[in-house]
């Protein structure tokens, strides 16, 4: 990490943000504890958790048993005690087991009990493609659980993002949903430690345009940034949204910009069919419809499994993809 | 390090000690029949499955480090439960590993660059198990604990089919199902047990005790020996010493027979070591001590075997014949894993659903014009 002229500024990659946005948290309040596979002494996977087992003890740090129904179920009775657990699945296609946990518990005890339980239980997934790692080490399945009612979901773009949307979830009182875009794991960022660039659930302009409005979350945002960089080149000027938050979704800030450029592109790595793309477009349909020059157009995965590695290029929706829409898009 | 040792009551059915030299222990007597039946060309092969088996798994590491794979998981140390189990299994016995048990693919026959293909991203199917020449070996599942359940039903429906229990060991089938010590926590496992205990399944249950999932000791799964959680299904079980091919071999024939017998299902935990990395992505030494590694290296599956075959009088040639054929065998993996083609847009939509869907074929069309619109442009 290195301190720039702003001494609340520092340069570091997701990984490292997320890192020091977790250690913070358990600094902040000793009921944070954190539960999941190879977490303690490897530091997960992807080393989201390094050094945190050593600095707050196997209390606060669990390598648990390798079950996901366990860790989900577990973290549930441990929020009925008063903790507030962060779950970290070691990748997204391995949610699967907790899925029953996350979805009829999880999800649901704050209502079943009309409000009297609280359930704050962040559940890390790092997610999507762009890795060429073999299956189940690639999905993105925010869907199931941005339909689920009772859950949050969010998904950072941006290591100052990952900072403190993940404190940011941690002192939220309702179960979050935190999906981590791992191959934007690795790419430095500036994070600025003294204050949050915006509340868990907003939506943000990240980059302003006249012509058409891209809108996506996670790893894509930088995707659609390429794209209307490629396309300033051509002279089309394009605004990027990053939505931050899947369930809410904060529809304003999309809706002013939808209002302003007449024509909106969702983009996604997730498959399109009944996705929160879908949810999306089928929204400002509704709420933005007399601004609209297009329809709002959809740039997704396949309808399909996450395919083998070496055909992930062709499955996940590049600069070009979006390109392509924003070209039928401005056709109407 | 005690941390990472199971201790048992009854030590671990054991053939050969440490030294190579033929000592069953006292709970080996039961299984020593099924080694009377052992020719020495079946000890030969056994040592040749083995040699080959850490060849193929060396080179596939090595092909990793170069790019060749997106990842390996490596089966080094692990050879003897493999091929002690895998060749226990008789020609119409079905087999669900998970993904490690390259050793056992190789004595059913499978072309192990099916496994390079899957872990290289070009498929994830790598071979089909319908093909005869499979061995009944069935494709890798990567979720842990998954198969476990796939393999009870399979079996029920042998059951259900009659083609068990028959008493005939010829034609009576049943199925061994690999598992790890760290899929022992699976709801999925423990699941499986209850199913297969419900419905007497003609099934083994080969855990392969390598001491970690990952970086989580096994102590993290289990307090008790893991065979002993058999019997709270009420599944009969044993530990054996997984390093020692002989006793592999002999504690797998005789449990599946049984269960072809119509004994139910059998758990056997073998008792072995992952030797390398969990995968190539994996960096041990963040949890694991030199030290322990190297106990466990000294209890080598193949090095005990040669100073068997040995005292048996195998001759240097045959040593030199196996160790030139394990080389071959490697070349060649290597030489066609250069010559693996990249999949076509069609593996994406073709197989995803048994006949036509519209959104496959309209996804599929779109994308071939799109890819093909793009080549035009470029040119
Ligand atoms: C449901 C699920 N959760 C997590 C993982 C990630 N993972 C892959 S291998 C592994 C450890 C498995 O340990 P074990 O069962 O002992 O098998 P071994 O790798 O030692 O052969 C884990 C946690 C997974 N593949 N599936
Ligand atoms: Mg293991």
């Amino acid at each position: 990490m290195s301190v720039s002229t702003e001494t609340t500024l520092q340069t570091m990659p997701m990984a490292k943000a997320l890192n020091a946005g977790l250690r913070q948290a358990m600094a902040d309040d000793p009921k944070v504890l954190l539960m999941g596979e190879d977490i303690g002494k490897l530091g997960g996977v992807f080393r989201i958790t390094e050094g945190l087992q050593a600095q707050f003890g196997d209390n606060r740090v669990l390598d648990t048993p390798l079950a996901e129904s366990g860790i989900i179920g577990t973290a549930i009775g441990l929020a009925m005690r008063g903790y507030r657990p962060v779950c970290e699945i070691q990748f997204d296609g391995f949610i699967y087991p907790g899925f029953n946990q996350i979805t009829s518990q999880l999800a649901k005890l704050t209502n079943r009990t009309e409000g009297a339980l609280q359930m704050p239980v962040v559940i890390r997934v790092p997610y999507g493609g762009h890795i060429g790692a073999v299956e189940h080490h690639q999905e993105s399945p925010e869907a199931y659980f941005a339909h689920t009612a009772g859950l949050r979901s969010v998904s950072p773009s941006t290591p100052n993002d990952a900072y403190w949307m993940i404190q940011e979830a941690i002192a939220s009182n309702d179960p979050v949903m935190f999906f981590e875009p791992k191959s934007r794991y690795w790419p430095k960022g500036d994070v600025d430690l003294s204050q949050s660039a915006a509340p868990l659930h907003a939506s943000r302009v990240v980059r302003l345009g006249t012509d058409a409005t891209l809108v996506a979350h996670g790893a894509m945002v930088t995707v659609l940034l390429q794209a209307a960089e490629l396309a300033a080149a051509d002279g089309i000027s394009l605004e990027v949204v990053d939505l931050r938050s899947l369930a809410p979704i904060d529809y304003e800030p999309l809706l002013e910009s939808v209002r302003k450029t007449g024509r909106l592109i969702v983009a996604q790595e997730a498959p399109g069919n009944v996705s929160v793309g879908s949810e999306i477009a089928a929204t400002v349909a509704e709420r933005a419809f007399f601004s609209l020059e297009a329809p709002v157009l959809r740039v997704s995965g396949f309808d399909v499994p996450f395919p083998p590695a070496k055909l992930e290029k062709l499955f996940l929706p590049d600069a070009d993809r979006v390109l392509e829409a924003v070209d039928r898009a401005l056709a109407y | 390090m005690a941390e990472t040792e199971s201790t048992s009551p009854a030590p671990a059915v054991q053939i050969l000690a440490a030294d190579g030299t033929v000592a069953p222990t006292a709970s080996a007597e039961p299984y020593l029949e099924y080694l009377d039946r052992l020719t020495s060309a079946d000890h030969e092969q056994f040592y040749r499955d083995m040699v080959i088996a850490r060849a193929f798994d060396t080179e596939a590491a090595n092909l990793q480090r170069q790019g060749q794979l997106a990842l390996w998981p490596p089966c080094h140390g692990q050879e003897g439960a493999q091929v002690g189990s895998g060749r226990a299994a008789r020609a119409q016995d079905h087999i669900f590993p998970s993904y490690r048990e390259h050793a056992v693919g190789l004595v059913r026959g499978v072309d192990l660059l099916g496994i390079i293909e899957v872990m290289r991203g070009t498929t994830h199917f790598g071979w089909d198990a319908a093909d005869p020449s499979n061995g009944n070996f069935r494709p890798y599942t990567l979720v842990i604990g998954a198969q476990t359940l796939h393999a009870t039903g399979y079996a029920m429906g042998i059951n259900f089919d009659g083609a068990t229990g028959t008493g005939n060991p010829d034609t009576d089938q049943a199925v061994v199902v690999y598992f790890g010590d760290g899929a022992t926590s699976q709801g999925d496992v423990n699941e499986s047990m209850v199913f297969a205990a419900s419905y007497q399944t003609p099934q083994v249950f080969f855990l392969q005790n390598n001491h970690w999932a990952i970086s989580v000791p096994v102590t993290t799964q289990s307090r008790t020996p893991l065979f002993q959680r058999a019997a709270g299904f009420g599944i009969p079980s044993v530990q054996v010493d997984g390093n020692d091919v002989l006793a592999s071999y002999a504690v797998t024939a005789k449990h599946l027979d049984s269960a072809r017998a119509g004994g139910g299902p059998q758990l056997i935990e073998a008792l072995t070591y992952r030797i390398g990395a969990h995968t190539t992505s994996d960096d041990p030494t963040k949890y694991r001590t030199q030290e322990l590694t190297d106990s466990w290296i000294a209890r080598d599956p193949i090095v005990r075997f040669q100073a068997f075959l040995r005292g048996q009088g195998a001759s240097d040639a045959f040593f030199d014949g196996v160790t030139a054929e394990a080389h071959d065998y490697a070349a060649d993996i290597r030489r066609r894993t250069h010559a693996i083609a990249d999949p076509e847009i069609g593996l994406m939509f073709d197989g995803v659903y048994s006949d036509d869907h519209p959104l496959m074929t309209e996804q599929k069309q779109w994308l071939e014009q799109y890819e093909a619109a793009l080549d035009g442009g470029a040119s």
